[in-house]
C-alpha cells in the first residue's frame, strides 16, 4: 500500500483531519477569510468560535456526532466504480462518491447535524439557514424536526419557483420558509435576508450557513463537518485500489461539498483537484456564476474571497441553471487554493450538465443533483483524455430528484 | 481641524447635542440630494451622514435598502458622489460623514479610497460591516489625513470590545440602539438610556446614537443623554413618499420633516 505520510502541522485551528494549518487566528486564508460584518454580530461569531473549538476537542460532542452520522444519516457513503461510464468515455476509471444516498438526499446534512448539536450546547433556541436549491434548507429544518428545535429558512423567490419540492418538504419537515423578494431572488439574497434576521435574534438564535462562506469561523467550521466526505474517500480508495486517486472533481458553488472531498488530500500532492462552477449560458456578465474562473477578489457575505462585482464592489447579477450554484461569491479557502495552484476550477455551461444529467442517468442509473452533473459533465469532457491506469473520484453531492420538473421543463416534457 | 470635531466642540459649548440626518446619495437623484443636504443645513442639521448605495447591505432594513437600490438603478457611482460632494463643498462648510460598504472600500482600495474622500471633501467614513480588528492599517491611513473613521457600537458589544473600539475610535462613536438592523419602530429599547451612559463613561468621544430612531420624541429622548442623534429610515421613507412630486416640493416637505426632528432632539 502506497501512501505518503501526511504532515500535520500542530497548530490552534489544525483541523480534526490530516493537513489543515489555516485559517489563521482572525480566519484568514492568505488574502481571504476574515469577519465583515456588523458589529452587532460580531460577539456572536467569537462566541461561536470558541463553542465550536471546545466541541471540537470533546470525546463526548465527537462521539454524538459521529453517531447521528451512522445512524440517523447512513455512513459512510459508499464509493462505486461507475463501471459503464468509464467504458463509454474509454479513459480513466471514474468513481462516485455517492453523498447522495445520504438522508435527506445530498452531503448538506453532515454539516447541519454538526451545527445543531453545537446551537444546543450553545443553548439557543431557534434556528435558521438560508437555502438556494433548498438541499441545505431540507438538511436543516429534517435536524431542526429531529432535535425539536424552531426553525425558519430563508429562500429567494425564484427558487421557491424552481424547486417547489423542496419547499414543501420543508414545510413537511415544520420549517417555515421565509420568500426573499429583494435583489436577484436567489441564494446571495437569501443569506443577505438570513443574515439581517441573525442582526436582530443573534441572542437566542443561531444560523446555520450551509456552505463554506460568510465570517469565520464559518468557513472553517461548515468544512470541518464535511470532510467525513474525503476521509472516508481516501480509505475507501486505499481499499479498493492500493493508492491515492489521481483527481478529484466535484462541483463548487459556496463550495462545501468540493472543500470537504478535497481537504484531506490537500498535503498528498499527487492528487489533482478540479472544482467546477456554472458557465450558466455563457461567458457575459449576468449570465454564469463562475467566480473563480473569471471573479476578481472582493468582499461578500462577511469575508474576502473571488467574487463577482463591478468597480464599486456592487454585486454582478449571476445564472445558472442549478440553483445550488447560483452564486456571485465562493469560499475564501477555494480562493486561496487557486490562488496557491493547489486546485484547478473550470465552468460548465447549464446545457453540458443538462446533457450529464441524462448521461449518469441512463450509463449508471442514477440520476445526480444538477449542481453534481457539472462535474459529471467536465469528467465526461476529462476523462478521455486520461489514461486508463488513472483513477477519478467525482464527489456526486446530491440526488437529482429535486432537479426533475426543471430539467423536464428544459427538455420539452410536460410533468 | 476637522470639520467634525469642530461641529462637536461648538456643540459641547452649547450644550447641545448634534443632529446628523442620514440620506442616500443618488435616492431620487444627485442634484436632489444635493439640494437635500444644503436643505437640511438651512434647517439647523450639524452634521450629513451620506449612505453610498450598496447592491447587499446586511444591517440595512427594507427602507434604506429599497433606496439604496433605487439610486443604483439610477447609475448612482462613487465617483459621480464624489463629484457631487465636490460641488457641495463650494457652497458649505458642514461635516460629512459617508457611510458605505467595507466592499466598496476594499474594492477601490482603502488608501485611494480614503484620499479621494478627503478630495472631495468628505471628513469621515463610516463602514458598517469593517469591525475594527480587521484592517489596522486603515485607521492609520485616515489619521494621517486627519479623516474619520467613525466606529460602532451595539448593544451586544461586550466590555472587552468595547474598550477596544473606544481606542481606535475617531470623530464620534455610532451608537446602535438596537439589536437589529436599520428602520422605523414606534419604541425604542427600555435599557438605552442606561446603555448610553454606560458607554458615555468609558469614553471622550461624543457619542452619537442611530438605528430605529424615527420620531420627534424618539429625538427628543436620545438628545437629552447623547451627544448626537441619528436619523435615516424616516427621512427616507419621505423622501420616498414624495418621489413623484417635483423636486422643490419633495425637498420643501423632506426638509419640514428633519425641521421637526432638529426641534425634537435639540429640545
Amino acid at each position: 500500500m502506497v501512501m505518503t505520510k501526511t504532515k500535520v502541522k500542530a497548530q490552534e485551528y489544525s483541523d480534526i483531519s490530516e493537513g489543515a494549518t489555516l485559517p489563521d487566528k482572525l480566519g484568514h486564508f492568505g488574502r481571504f477569510g476574515g469577519k465583515f460584518v456588523p458589529e452587532t454580530i460580531m460577539p456572536a461569531l467569537d462566541e461561536l468560535e470558541k463553542a465550536y473549538l471546545e466541541a471540537k476537542k470533546d470525546t463526548s460532542f465527537n462521539a454524538e456526532l459521529e453517531y447521528y452520522l451512522r445512524e440517523y444519516v447512513g455512513r459512510p457513503s459508499t464509493l462505486y466504480y461507475a463501471e459503464r461510464l468509464t467504458k463509454k468515455l474509454g479513459g480513466a476509471k471514474i468513481y462516485l462518491k455517492r453523498e447522495d444516498l445520504n438522508h435527506t438526499g445530498a452531503h448538506k446534512i453532515n454539516n447541519t447535524i454538526g451545527q445543531i448539536l453545537l446551537a444546543i450546547r450553545m443553548g439557543k433556541k431557534r434556528i435558521i439557514a438560508e437555502t438556494g436549491a433548498g438541499q441545505h434548507g431540507v438538511a436543516t429544518a429534517t435536524a431542526a424536526a429531529m432535535f425539536g428545535i424552531e426553525c425558519d429558512v430563508y429562500m429567494g423567490e425564484e427558487d421557491i419557483k424552481r424547486q417547489a419540492l423542496n419547499v414543501f418538504r420543508m414545510k413537511l419537515l415544520g420549517a417555515t420558509v421565509i420568500p426573499v423578494a429583494s435583489g436577484s431572488k436567489t441564494l446571495k439574497d437569501a443569506t443577505n435576508e438570513a443574515l439581517r434576521d441573525w442582526m436582530s435574534s443573534v441572542r437566542n438564535t443561531h444560523y446555520i450557513i450551509g456552505s463554506v462562506v460568510g465570517p469565520h469561523p464559518y468557513p472553517m467550521m461548515v468544512r470541518d463537518f464535511q470532510v467525513i466526505i474525503g476521509k472516508e474517500v481516501k480509505k475507501q480508495i486505499l481499499e479498493k485500489e492500493h493508492r491515492l486517486p489521481d483527481y478529484l472533481i466535484a462541483c463548487v458553488g459556496g463550495g462545501s461539498n468540493s472543500m470537504g472531498l478535497f481537504h484531506p488530500f490537500i498535503e498528498d500532492k499527487e492528487v489533482n483537484m478540479i472544482g467546477v462552477e456554472a458557465g450558466g449560458l455563457g461567458t457575459e456578465i449576468g449570465q454564469h456564476a463562475s467566480t473563480l474562473t473569471s471573479g476578481e477578489i472582493g468582499i461578500l457575505h462577511g469575508s474576502a474571497s473571488y467574487v463577482l462585482q463591478d468597480d464599486d464592489g456592487q454585486t454582478l447579477p449571476v445564472h445558472s441553471i442549478s440553483a445550488g450554484l447560483d452564486y456571485p461569491g465562493v469560499g475564501p479557502e477555494h480562493s486561496y487554493l487557486k490562488d496557491i495552484g493547489r486546485a484547478e476550477y473550470v465552468s460548465i455551461t447549464d446545457d453540458e450538465a443538462v446533457k450529464a444529467f441524462q448521461d449518469c442517468a441512463r450509463l449508471e442509473g442514477i440520476i445526480p443533483a444538477l449542481e453534481a452533473a457539472h462535474a459529471i459533465a467536465y469528467t465526461i469532457k476529462f476523462a478521455p483524455k486520461l489514461s486508463k491506469d488513472k483513477i477519478i473520484v467525482i464527489c456526486l453531492s446530491g440526488s437529482g430528484d429535486k432537479d426533475s420538473f426543471e430539467v423536464a421543463k428544459k427538455l420539452g416534457y410536460k410533468i | 481641524m476637522n470639520r467634525i470635531d469642530k461641529k462637536f466642540q461648538e456643540l459641547k459649548a452649547k450644550k447641545t447635542p448634534a443632529f446628523i440626518p442620514f440620506i442616500t446619495a443618488g435616492d431620487p437623484d444627485l442634484q436632489i440630494t444635493k439640494d437635500l443636504i444644503l436643505e437640511f443645513e438651512k434647517r439647523g442639521a450639524d452634521i450629513i451622514e451620506l449612505g453610498i448605495p450598496f447592491s447587499d447591505p446586511i444591517a440595512d432594513g427594507p427602507i434604506i435598502q429599497a433606496s439604496y437600490y433605487r439610486a443604483l438603478v439610477k447609475g448612482a457611482k462613487v465617483s459621480h458622489i464624489f463629484d457631487m460632494v465636490s460641488e457641495l463643498r463650494k457652497k458649505t462648510e458642514i461635516p460629512i460623514v459617508s457611510m458605505v460598504s467595507y466592499s466598496t472600500i476594499f474594492k477601490k482600495g482603502f488608501s485611494g479610497f480614503i484620499e479621494n474622500s478627503v478630495i472631495a471633501g468628505l471628513d469621515g467614513l463610516t463602514i458598517p460591516d469593517l469591525p475594527v480588528e480587521e484592517n489596522l492599517e486603515l485607521f492609520e491611513v485616515a489619521r494621517k489625513h486627519n479623516f474619520k473613521v467613525v466606529c460602532f457600537v451595539a448593544p451586544t458589544t461586550t466590555d472587552q470590545r468595547m474598550a477596544l473600539i473606544t481606542q481606535r475610535a475617531q470623530g464620534f462613536l455610532y451608537y446602535i440602539s438596537v439589536v437589529g438592523i436599520t428602520g422605523i419602530r414606534d419604541k425604542l429599547p427600555d435599557d438605552i438610556i442606561q446603555n448610553i451612559n454606560k458607554l458615555k463613561q468609558m469614553t471622550n468621544i461624543p457619542v452619537a446614537v442611530g438605528f430605529g430612531v424615527s420620531t420627534s420624541e424618539h429625538a427628543k429622548l436620545i438628545g437629552t443623554v447623547a451627544d448626537g442623534v441619528i436619523v435615516g429610515s424616516a427621512i427616507m421613507r419621505e423622501i420616498e413618499n414624495y418621489a413623484k412630486e417635483p423636486p422643490e416640493k419633495l425637498v420643501r416637505c423632506v426638509g419640514e420633516f428633519v425641521g421637526q426632528l432638529i426641534s425634537g432632539a435639540k429640545g
